[in-house]
């Protein structure tokens, strides 16, 4: 399960994570996210133990939204020790995200 | 309500259509005739199967949009500019019409429309973006700017219209038809680069002018398929739709065949893809 992150919880969840991070940024309303989101849901599955993966409603979470750029969706960003190391946009092969970890 | 609809009328778009049509199908290609096609380019066509003294691109392009007429396949030519997936359906647009279909397939062939600009690829997904409808939230009461200078750039300026402060209309130094709107300027003048730090912040023209603006959306020349296939949330890689062995993409009852696949650009490979489009749209509605 892909955790919900939002302001509340970016800091400690995304920011100071030992781990990886892939967060996801998406809408209801937008159809590529609705493609995306089985992807998102297995890579979370697949990457148990070694990366966190949380998704990011930018509806609700404008702010991060616009902290992190982002500006078309979905967009997939990964955090290494609290910092941005590669960014997708739009829709992507599932390998291609898997490849970076 | 139509079962399949085809955008394109080039060899792959029209052999998936001799298929459907004659299956019985009800059966509508979408094309905009002002387009010229890379068919219709080819001179002279010799290494195609039948034909002892070669042929026009040209004659041979007519003649397979005569061949389709010939079947009962309704024609219609306009530009589409937006196609939507609405539960297990489509809706296929144009400026004046929409249309619902079970199926589409998407055949416009390979023309690459992102502007030959610095700076384009550098922002985007951050200030860039090719879809209004998906990405217009982020720039609600921003200034934004289209580059195009058709239909479909006016299709997606009225789909930023009621989000945006203001949207300018860059035609990039070609012309464009008469389109007034409240907050929409047109300027025609040629574009040099696009530049910002982190985002899109600027637009510098040829002729050394700069105005602001927060996002750019690329609307250039007529929508193809890669467009749509992007809007819809289809698969894309190096700018070809990814489809599998029946030309499905990942999103169901949606269909690629031709050029804007990818491989050979050949007339012989756009009829074998159309014909499998053809016919595997056939098997998925008899699957119901």
């Amino acid at each position: 399960m892909e955790l919900n992150l939002s302001l509340e919880n970016f800091q400690k969840e995304v920011l100071n994570s030992n781990d990886p991070v892939l967060v996801d940024f998406y809408a209801d309303w937008c159809g590529p996210c609705k493609m995306m989101a089985p992807v998102v849901e297995s890579l979370a599955e697949e990457l148990k133990g070694k990366a966190k993966v949380g998704k990011i409603n930018v509806d609700q979470n404008q702010d991060l939204a616009i902290e992190y750029n982002v500006m078309s969706i979905p967009t997939l960003i990964i955090f290494k020790d609290g910092k941005e190391t590669k960014r997708f946009v739009g829709v992507r092969d599932k390998n291609e995200i898997l490849n970076e970890f | 309500m139509y079962d399949v609809i085809i955008i394109g009328a080039g060899p792959a778009g029209i052999s998936a259509s001799l298929y459907t049509q004659r299956a019985n199908l009800k059966t509508l290609i979408i094309y905009k005739k002002t387009e010229i096609s890379a068919l219709e380019k080819a001179n002279e066509v010799s290494n195609y199967y039948g034909f002892e003294k070669g042929i026009k691109g040209k004659e041979l392009y007519g003649k397979g949009i005569k061949q389709a007429v010939n079947l009962g396949v309704e024609i219609l030519e306009e530009e589409v500019t937006n196609i939507k997936q609405e539960g297990n359906q489509f809706k296929v647009e144009t400026l004046k019409n929409k249309f619902d279909s079970k199926t589409v397939i998407l055949a416009t062939g390979n023309k690459r429309n992102k502007p030959n600009i610095k700076g384009i690829e550098l922002f985007e997904g951050k200030g860039i973006s090719y879809c209004a409808i998906c990405d217009g939230f982020f720039f609600k009461n921003k200034n934004v700017a289209i580059i195009g200078n058709g239909d479909y750039a006016i299709s997606e300026t009225m789909d930023l219209q009621n989000i945006v402060k203001s949207i300018t209309i860059l035609t990039n130094g070609q012309e464009m038809p008469e389109y007034r709107a409240e907050n929409v300027d047109i300027v025609k003048k040629e574009i040099d680069e696009v530049i910002g730090e982190k985002r899109v912040e600027k637009i510098k023209f040829k002729d050394n002018s700069i105005i602001k603006v927060d996002g750019i959306f690329v609307a250039q020349g007529v929508a193809g398929s890669t467009e749509f296939a992007r809007k819809v949330g289809a698969k894309i890689q190096n700018d070809k739709i990814v489809v599998n062995d029946a030309m499905e993409t990942n999103i169901k009852g949606l269909y690629a065949c031709g050029d804007c696949t990818g491989g050979l650009y050949q007339i012989s490979k756009a009829v074998y893809e159309g014909t499998k489009a053809g016919l595997q749209v056939i098997n998925y509605l008899m699957s119901f």
